[in-house]
């Protein structure tokens, strides 16, 4: 039951007061930048672009600037902005076989046309922190070498060279291609949707989740196939000029997982594949990502559904951190009338219970003193 | 939709202010549709082509965007100024699917297809219907009709001028579907009444 | 609308200028704010602009392909800023670009009409689109070379050979 009461007005514009306070902190300190933002924290700027669904890294970095650098909080500010936007129209697909590439390395093929490419990555680091970065000390310029020129194809198409590994995914030709953002969540999903939903799902959902197939949680053996960061370029179709204009560039990163599978009835033993896309650099997301859209694969390709990241429900409905925490938030609001009423019902049922405990008891005393 | 480039008068005659125009067209749209019978005058804020009214226009400008899908009938379907001036003015999609349609405009009010054959909405959603904007000759000089409905106090009365003989028939038929069905707005050059499913319809006074 | 888009893509770049203008609008997307207004300021016999739709900021929903190459999906949102402008020259210019820069898109615009006027086409290209396209060349370049120097060089330690 909802009962509409007022009060607190002040309380409550005091509290944004002191908010805005405290996110600027100490005065004496400069105010961080968009810019700075963009340019030194960018790896929180593309979770905040990934999970809230819209790339644009000066509106992220100020979303991020504005929540005092709470990710979910940033992204529910991104998600509230977008609803306010016109939309202009669908692009048409990326491709990231032609993509500006920073980083691509492959797990299964150590040789490979396009080599392997580490990039600015994590991986290698000692994880030590580093006392330099107390201050703001000369940052030496990359290395450079003569880049190879020509076409670095992805690795699904050097195993599909011999047809051991299934193809890329297609859907039936007069498959209209499924968005949320238009239209309610329908399960079962066709794949199409649920890639929509894992690409701005919550990272440390879908990292748990990746974590428990590898665990055993719904057998997967997955095999990193390849894993490329870069830029790709952004086209739409104008109707009004009859032909295609280049927005721009977006980067982002992709992981083809390759997993085992056994072959059923009616298909030969091949790998299968898992995919990840998502905004920005975000390698952890994406093979995530790819790990979870295999074992949501489970009923298409014939498994048994043992495990709770085979449930395509499950896993679609709590995905969604600004849904997730909207719910689990709102439990902090005011429910002094619902819980009044629970009050007043527990009471009851407490003086019922008594009454009866009361009851038998002296019915156990008169039946003691029959005895 | 063509992929030839739009004639450059497409790209004229859009609202001056889009956000005000808008809103105070979306404001008159509702208030027709909430006031079944009511005429709203409309100012002449867009300039479409000739074979649109400019009411017509506005309603465009103001409710069409890239997730609706609009049916042209032949007559405006086969004018490339206006299937120009309506792409690049709401870029809505057009599309040859009665059934798929959100909105429907219909110039030639003679040939008014059957109401039957556009989208009828599910009972679960009635609203994906397709909304009819039909261009009429006038609202006044007609046969008169008598409105009766939610919205109406006791009975409003219209007389548009050129609405086919059969229209009073299928509308008696789109009632029988509600909650399914579809809405129409009757459009003159002056302005618009809106006919929302709801509506009774009976000739004579 | 898929049927559109297919014949949008089916249809041959039989027009030479179509594709010349595009690969324009697609160098003027990438320039930077600076880069467009510096260029507008500098234009010599500016001509009057009015104003035909925007600049307005909008959404592109970005799709993406299933494993790379299948089905598309709907991958998320981009900002998109577009204008249309008219040139009291009557020529009239459309920009469309990735952020919400509404100025750097208008001056787009103008420069995609004054590209359509075969008279002031070779100046457009000269100060404006030339060199914005040699610095994304080389930033690219760049870009890759930098990339190229973490490239893996295996060798083999051991042969497994008798």
């Amino acid at each position: 039951m909802y009962v509409a009461v007022k009060g607190g007005e002040a309380a409550i514009s005091n509290a944004h007061q002191l908010l805005a306070d405290r996110r600027r902190g100490d005065r004496s300190v400069p105010a961080m930048t968009i810019e700075q933002i963009v340019e030194q924290l960018g790896l929180a700027v593309d979770r905040v672009m990934s999970e809230g669904s819209l790339y644009d890294k000066e509106l992220a970095a100020l979303a991020f600037k504005q929540a005092r650098g709470d990710m979910i909080e940033a992204i529910f500010l991104l998600r509230a902005y977008r609803t306010t936007l016109p939309r202009f129209g669908y692009s048409n697909p990326i491709d990231t076989g032609n993509m500006l590439i920073e980083r691509r390395i492959s797990a299964t093929y150590k040789d490979l046309p396009g080599g392997q490419l580490l990039g600015p990555t994590f991986d290698y680091t000692h994880r030590l922190l580093d006392p330099e970065l107390m201050g703001d000390g000369a940052v030496d310029e990359p290395q450079s070498r003569e880049a190879e020129t020509g076409h670095t194809p992805r690795v699904s198409e050097i195993l599909d060279q011999e047809g051991l590994i299934e193809g890329d995914g297609e859907l039936p030709d007069d498959h209209r291609t499924g968005d949320l953002t238009r239209e309610p969540m329908e399960f079962p999903m066709t794949r199409d949707v649920r890639l929509q939903a894992l690409s701005r799902g919550d990272e440390g959902f879908l990292l748990a989740l990746g974590y428990s197939t590898q665990r055993g949680y719904a057998r997967s053996h997955p095999f990193a196939g390849e894993i490329r960061i870069g830029e790709v370029e952004v086209e739409i179709d104008v109707p009004e000029l009859g032909f295609a204009v280049i927005l721009g560039r977006i980067r982002v990163t992709e992981c083809q997982m390759i997993n085992q599978f056994q072959g059923s009835a009616k298909q030969p033993p091949q790998f299968t594949r898992g995919y990840g896309l998502v905004f920005g650099q975000s390698e952890r997301k994406a093979m995530a990502m790819s790990l979870v859209d295999r074992t949501l694969r489970a009923t298409e390709l014939g498994e048994d559904l043992t495990a709770p990241a085979q449930d395509e429900e499950f896993v679609i409905s709590h995905s969604d951190n600004v849904q997730a925490t909207g719910f689990v938030e709102h439990l902090k609001l005011p429910h002094y009338v619902d819980f009044q009423a629970e009050l007043d019902l527990v009471r009851r049922m407490r003086g019922e219970f008594e009454a009866r405990q009361n009851a038998t008891g002296q019915q156990g005393d008169n039946l003691e003193a029959a005895e | 939709m063509t992929a030839r480039a739009a004639h450059a008068s497409a790209f004229q005659g859009g609202f001056a202010d889009p956000v005000l125009n808008a809103q105070a067209v979306f404001r008159q749209v509702m208030n027709a549709l909430a006031r079944p019978g009511t005429r709203t005058a409309f100012e002449g804020l867009t300039k479409p082509p000739e074979s649109l009214f400019a009411s017509v226009g506005s309603i465009a400008a103001t409710l069409f965007d890239h997730d609706t899908k609009i049916w042209l009938d032949p007559l405006l379907s086969q004018n490339e100024a206006v299937t120009g001036w309506l792409t690049f003015n709401t870029s809505a999609p057009l599309t040859p699917q009665m059934l798929d349609a959100d909105f429907a405009v219909i110039a030639d009010s003679a040939a008014l297809p059957s109401l039957e054959s556009f989208a009828q909405g599910t009972q679960e959603y009635p609203d994906r219907s397709t909304t009819l904007i039909i261009q009429i000759g006038a609202l006044e000089g007609g046969p008169e009709l008598r409105l009766t409905g939610p919205g109406i106090k006791d009975a409003a009365s219209i007389a548009p001028a050129g609405l086919p003989d059969h229209f009073i028939e299928q509308w008696a038929g789109n009632r029988t579907r509600f909650p399914r069905g579809v809405d129409v707005i009757l459009a003159a050059p002056e302005g618009i009444v809106g006919l929302p499913r709801t509506v009774k319809i009976e000739t004579g006074s | 609308m898929k049927e559109a888009t297919d014949q949008l893509r089916n249809q041959e770049p039989s027009d030479p200028d179509q594709a010349a203008r595009q690969q324009a609008m697609a160098v003027l997307a990438r320039a930077s704010g600076d880069e467009l207004s510096e260029a507008w300021d500098a234009w010599p016999d500016r001509p009057e602009v009015s104003p035909v739709r925007g600049p307005e900021t909008g959404l592109v929903m970005v799709r993406g392909r299933i494993g790379g190459g299948g089905a598309p999906f709907n991958f998320g949102e981009a900002t998109v800023t577009r204008a249309t402008v008219k040139l009291s020259t009557g020529r009239i210019g459309h920009a469309y670009a990735l952020g919400a820069d509404k100025d750097k898109v208008r001056h787009a615009a103008i420069f995609d009409a004054l590209w359509q006027d075969e008279a002031t086409r070779p100046t457009v290209e000269e100060r404006l689109v030339a060199p914005v396209r040699r610095r994304l060349g080389d930033d690219d370049a760049r870009r890759r070379d930098e990339s190229a120097a973490t490239r893996v060089d295996f060798f083999t330690m051991v042969r497994g050979e008798d």
